[in-house]
């Protein structure tokens, strides 16, 4: 089939469990399309009837390279998902997925049965919060830098002084790793799983810090006020600024594993 | 001292309840939700998570997911400059079609961005090979 036929297709949000439909009725989804709920074995999922003419496969690889496409459907399936899973387990699946019709939702949801109940059931009373930590350089390097301004003037001085430098930053960078695993592991003890993302270079995220830390942690809802203190805790502590996301619909976790 | 934007208040019970999911009313019930959102999420945070998280499972239409993951890193430059000039009001380019269609270069933009990846690339490469011990995480030190 190609887009120009402008067909229907069914597009899917997320999958949850006993969700009463009207709970979503007049929130516009994807292309300002109403949500719908398809309840199949056991599950229910969420969905959107889309144009091909949009979500085709031609339209898809168009429509992704344009950034407020792209903005308005990741805000708007993000949307979808955050109302769901306010009010029940939900499992995010990702942008763009899409069937070509209800029948074969319902196949997949029959077909993936197994992994779905075991994701729900995973993260069930659970949240996501999201924890970046930059370091800031010179407070991991300002401690030897005296030694370097102590010597220099003659060229040996010279090049002893950029041995230094190097050796500098690789115990800065040294330093700053063993902070990254002790903030990752007070977290991870908090929490009942966690994923370390890559984290972003200071291009990507904008910071004047390095990213040191790029993780999720999947909460017990009861223990919120835990992870916030600890926030608060390490962001008194020098050199490393906290920054707290969420709570996010579980989505770092609705895989069983850390994806490739 | 600490951080307002970082250290959400403690106590939880006075925080605003509130979510980017608007108007939507929570039944009680559902567990114990968290109070507070740090922060709106921001474009950057939520394609993070629609693109690269969330279950995988095939749809109809196909989508490479290999290509995806080029797309996130294009678009997190993109975004990380966005996000920026719109916390500085800049928009200039939301009322410009020629730079909200599609249709600009992208083989020139692709071009940058396969320098700008080749050139981290590189400086990742030149920090390894500095420092030889630093890579081996868990080698002990002398």
């Amino acid at each position: 089939m190609t887009d120009a036929d402008a067909g229907a297709a069914t597009y899917a949000y997320a999958v949850t469990r006993g969700l009463d439909a009207s709970r979503l009725d007049g929130s516009p989804g994807v292309s300002d399309q109403p949500v719908r709920a398809i309840e199949h074995a056991g599950f229910t999922a969420l969905v959107s009837t889309v144009g091909l003419d949009e979500f085709g496969e031609d339209a898809l690889h168009r429509n992704l390279e344009d950034l407020g496409w792209l903005e308005a459907t990741a805000r708007a399936h993000h949307a979808v998902v955050e109302k769901a899973g306010a009010v029940t387990p939900t499992v995010p699946l990702r942008l763009a997925t899409v069937y070509h019709s209800d029948e074969r939702v319902r196949a997949m949801l029959t077909q993936q049965q197994a992994p779905l109940a075991e994701a729900l059931s995973r993260i069930e009373g659970c949240t996501e919060w999201g924890i970046k930590a930059y370091a800031d350089p010179e407070s991991f390097t300002a401690e030897s830098q005296a030694d370097t301004l102590a010597a220099s003037g003659s060229g040996k001085a010279y090049l002893q002084k950029r041995r230094n430098q190097h050796r500098n930053r690789e115990e800065a960078g040294r330093a700053a790793t063993e902070r990254a695993e002790d903030i990752h592991a007070a977290f991870a003890d908090i929490a009942v799983a966690s994923r370390r993302h890559p984290p972003q270079s200071q291009q990507l995220s904008g910071h004047a810090g390095w990213m040191i830390l790029n993780g999720a942690y999947l909460v017990d809802e009861t223990r919120t006020e835990e992870i916030q203190a600890m926030v608060a805790e390490f962001s008194e502590q020098p050199g490393v600024e906290l920054e707290l996301t969420g709570p996010w619909v579980p989505y770092s976790f609705a895989s069983p594993d850390e994806e490739p | 001292m600490t951080d307002p934007t970082t250290a959400p208040t403690g106590g939880g019970q006075t925080a605003e309840r509130r979510s980017s999911a608007g108007d939507f009313s929570r039944p009680a019930g559902y567990g114990n939700r968290p109070a507070s959102r740090t922060e709106p999420a921001n474009l950057a945070d939520i394609l993070e998570r629609v693109l690269d998280k969330g279950i995988v499972i095939a749809g109809d239409v196909r989508v490479n997911l290999l290509d995806i993951e080029l797309l996130t890193i294009r678009l997190r430059l993109v975004v990380a400059s966005v996000d920026k000039a719109r916390e500085m009001g800049i928009d200039w380019w939301e009322h410009d079609p020629s730079l909200s269609s599609s249709q600009r270069d992208l083989v020139e933009e692709n071009r940058r961005l396969r320098q700008r990846l080749g050139d981290m690339q590189s400086r990742e490469h030149d920090q390894l090979a500095r420092g030889p011990e630093q890579a081996g995480e868990e080698k002990p030190r002398d």
